[in-house]
């Protein structure tokens, strides 16, 4: 938030920061952002809220982004979803209850010529089938990160 | 950086280049790059050096997007200009081993394919040829001789009018002429002004902009810095998305290298110009697109569009006059300037000047990034360059524009790709995705999916775009689970008109129209989804 003076317009990439550093947005974190910047603690939440790219919930260890853009919706993501979804016994945007891993949804990552892809912690995947998929969770939540 | 030293690196440059036998190209955008092309890179330069070609003979590289994205990782190989495709770093050493002699068949891609041949590259022209994160490549192929001419021989009304006269229309899907915008924030009383660079491209199966920015984000700092000098403009912002982060870095470096050489910041090349340009992170909202959203977001408050007049051109970020292009708009720029208004007005067609960049993808054989003229028709995208529809089935339609767009049937695919023939078909040039069904997609569910998109995207600021798409999407549900009434289909044509004339934005103007167009094109299909005798 130094880096950006403090400026009241800072508030989406002092966000941005908090979410990175913490994995999400907790109630102390934002009071704090909402006192440095002098700005309403309402309207932090306001914003937090708006974006989709921000969560107040607490992530899984490991996360699993399916993309759900048109390219990818075309080529099977519903069933790439589903099958995660039978596997882990949780819907998109949930916590498997052991916090190993989180299933979650986003609007296309532009590798749309990899379609189906889904986002494993930080690697693209992509011409995903239900059966690759749920083998790479697999590997993935059996090691430690 | 004055204009005789981009001279002195550009020559220096293409001395080094020349001295090489050849030099071999991994693509490093995001596609080949989540495929693992680093390691590829790291084995092919562990391979040349194993079998003893020095630095200075054999390059390897890393470059921007070499187009064919669905048979990554991509490499090329200056200046024999052959291509391999789905190369793993198993065939590093005998890819290497080929140098001096025959390419490798087995991998070959066929660089005479249409896929190449038929596209004509002018905002992608340096996209797989330079280091994205050299400025010595981008100077070396004609870089930012377009800024210092601008700055050493042309008023800032001249570049207007040279913008003006080429026939730029906006690229990031209304079409707006850039000219006309560039003089109205010029003429603005206020200062300082403002420029914006739209890199939030949140139309899904889109990835043009992310390919521009990962590929050649100078062109891009070259072309708003262009922009700027017109506009009388201090100090831009580009605003890109969180999901890109590849981008964003390279945009980083970009701009750092830029400001180190002078090319960015006070004085630019020894004149009296200075800009400086700042990166604003999205955080994934799709209505952030529309520009007066867009502007609140930079604010930091939450992305709600506002009504318009006044229009950013004379009250936009922090109310100051604000000029706001496409990434795609902003790439033209550069090559506008160097190669004169009527060399880019001779290409494409009547009204809609130059190229445009589409990304193909969904059933298509060859998926990917392509740049074409405007006026080529559909079908050669689709059939020619695309390759067509792989696993023997049919094609049905082509949807372009995302969730703005609609979906165009085959007995269109003749009509020449232009901003006026595609609104008459009821879909809309976009930012240019380009995403093609075969016969075993649903269009009722496509429209479902789309309406879905529109429904949690919208702001809920208005209620026609808010409680409409809520209302237009249960509807469409009931179409898909067969459990529609006759009267359902008058509704939902009514809820159509309703949203599209009543809403406050581009979103909600726009969110019927892949409805609208399915409807008018597979209107079978909806009536198959009503309710069944005995069904409920």
């Amino acid at each position: 938030m130094r880096k950006l003076g403090n400026q009241r317009h800072a508030l989406i990439e002092a966000l941005h920061s908090l979410q990175q550093s913490f994995g999400y947005l907790d109630k102390p974190g934002l009071t704090y952002v909402a006192a440095s910047l002098k700005i309403p603690l309402s309207r932090v939440y306001g914003v937090a809220t708006f974006y989709n790219h921000f969560t107040l919930k607490p992530q899984g260890e490991h996360a699993c982004v399916v993309c759900t853009g048109t390219a990818c919706y075309i080529k099977g993501a519903r069933e790439l979803l589903k099958s995660v979804s039978a596997q882990q016994g949780i819907g998109p945007g949930e916590t498997s209850p052991d916090g190993r891993l989180s299933v979650l949804t986003a609007r296309c990552f532009g590798a749309c010529g990899l379609a189906p892809v889904v986002v494993i912690d930080s690697d693209v995947v992509g011409r995903l089938t239900p059966d690759l998929l749920q083998q790479k969770l697999r590997g993935v939540t059996s090691r430690a990160r | 950086m004055l204009a005789e030293e981009l001279k002195a690196i550009a020559s220096q440059e293409r001395d080094a280049s020349a001295s090489r036998t050849a030099c071999i190209n991994v693509c490093g955008a995001a596609g080949c790059h989540s495929l693992e092309s680093n390691a590829l890179k790291d084995a092919l330069v562990e391979a040349a050096a194993v079998q003893g070609y020095s630095a200075e003979t054999y390059a390897v590289r890393k470059v921007g997007c070499l187009g064919l994205c669905g048979a990554g990782p991509l490499v090329s190989v200056d200046p024999s200009g052959i291509l391999y495709q789905r190369v793993k770093p198993s065939d590093a050493a005998e890819l290497i081993g080929s140098l001096d002699g025959p390419p490798v068949e087995r991998i070959r891609l066929d660089s005479s394919l249409p896929f190449f041949a038929r596209q004509k590259r002018i905002v992608l022209e340096n996209s797989g040829r330079i280091d994205p994160e050299r400025l010595e490549d981008y100077i070396a192929a004609d870089g930012y001789l377009a800024l210092t001419k601008v700055l050493s021989e042309m008023t800032p009304l001249e570049v207007v009018a040279e913008i003006h006269k080429s026939g730029l229309r906006g690229r990031g899907g209304a079409g707006y002429p850039t000219g006309l915008k560039w003089g109205t924030v010029a003429k603005a009383i206020g200062s300082p002004k403002l420029v914006i660079c739209n890199a939030d491209e949140g139309d899904p199966g889109a990835f043009m902009d992310r390919s521009v920015l990962e590929s050649d984000p100078h062109r891009v700092l070259e072309g708003m810095a262009i922009a700027a000098y017109a506009t009388g403009a201090s100090e831009g912002y580009i605003y890109v998305r969180a999901e890109y982060p590849l981008a964003v870095e390279r945009l980083k470096t970009a701009i750092r290298l830029a400001e180190r050489h002078g090319l960015l910041g006070n004085n630019i090349c020894g004149s009296s110009f200075n800009f400086r340009i700042f990166i604003r992170l999205g955080a994934g909202a799709f209505v952030c697109g529309e520009e007066t959203a867009l502007i609140a977001s930079i604010e930091g408050l939450r992305g709600t569009p506002r009504p318009r007049p006044p229009y950013p051109a004379e009250s936009g970020l922090w109310r100051h006059p604000t000029l706001i292009n496409n990434v795609e708009t902003y790439a033209n720029v550069a090559p506008i300037i160097r190669n004169g208004a009527s060399w880019f007005a001779q290409i494409g067609t009547e009204r809609s000047k130059g190229t445009k960049v589409f990304a193909l993808a969904g059933a298509i054989a060859n998926a990917g990034l392509i740049e074409v003229p405007m006026g080529i028709t559909l079908r050669d995208i689709i059939f020619q360059i695309g390759g067509g529809i792989p696993e023997g089935r049919a094609f049905k339609a082509v949807q372009t524009g995302g969730p703005s767009g609609g979906c165009i049937p085959e007995s269109f695919l003749d009509t020449p790709v232009d901003y006026e023939t595609l609104s008459k078909l009821g879909s809309i040039m976009g930012s240019g995705g380009m995403i093609v069904m075969d016969e075993t997609s649903s269009m009722v569910d496509v429209a479902r999916y789309f309406m879905e998109f529109c429904m949690t995207e919208s702001c809920g600021k208005c209620i026609p775009c808010r409680a409409g798409t809520a209302q237009m999407h249960e509807l469409l549900g009931r179409f898909t689970n067969q459990t529609a009434g006759p009267s359902d289909l008058g509704l939902l044509e009514s809820l159509c008109d309703m949203v599209k004339h009543t809403s406050l934005c581009g979103l909600g103007q726009s969110a019927p129209n892949p409805v609208i167009s399915t409807l008018r094109y597979f209107r079978a299909e909806y009536e198959a989804g009503f309710a069944r005798e005995g069904v409920s």
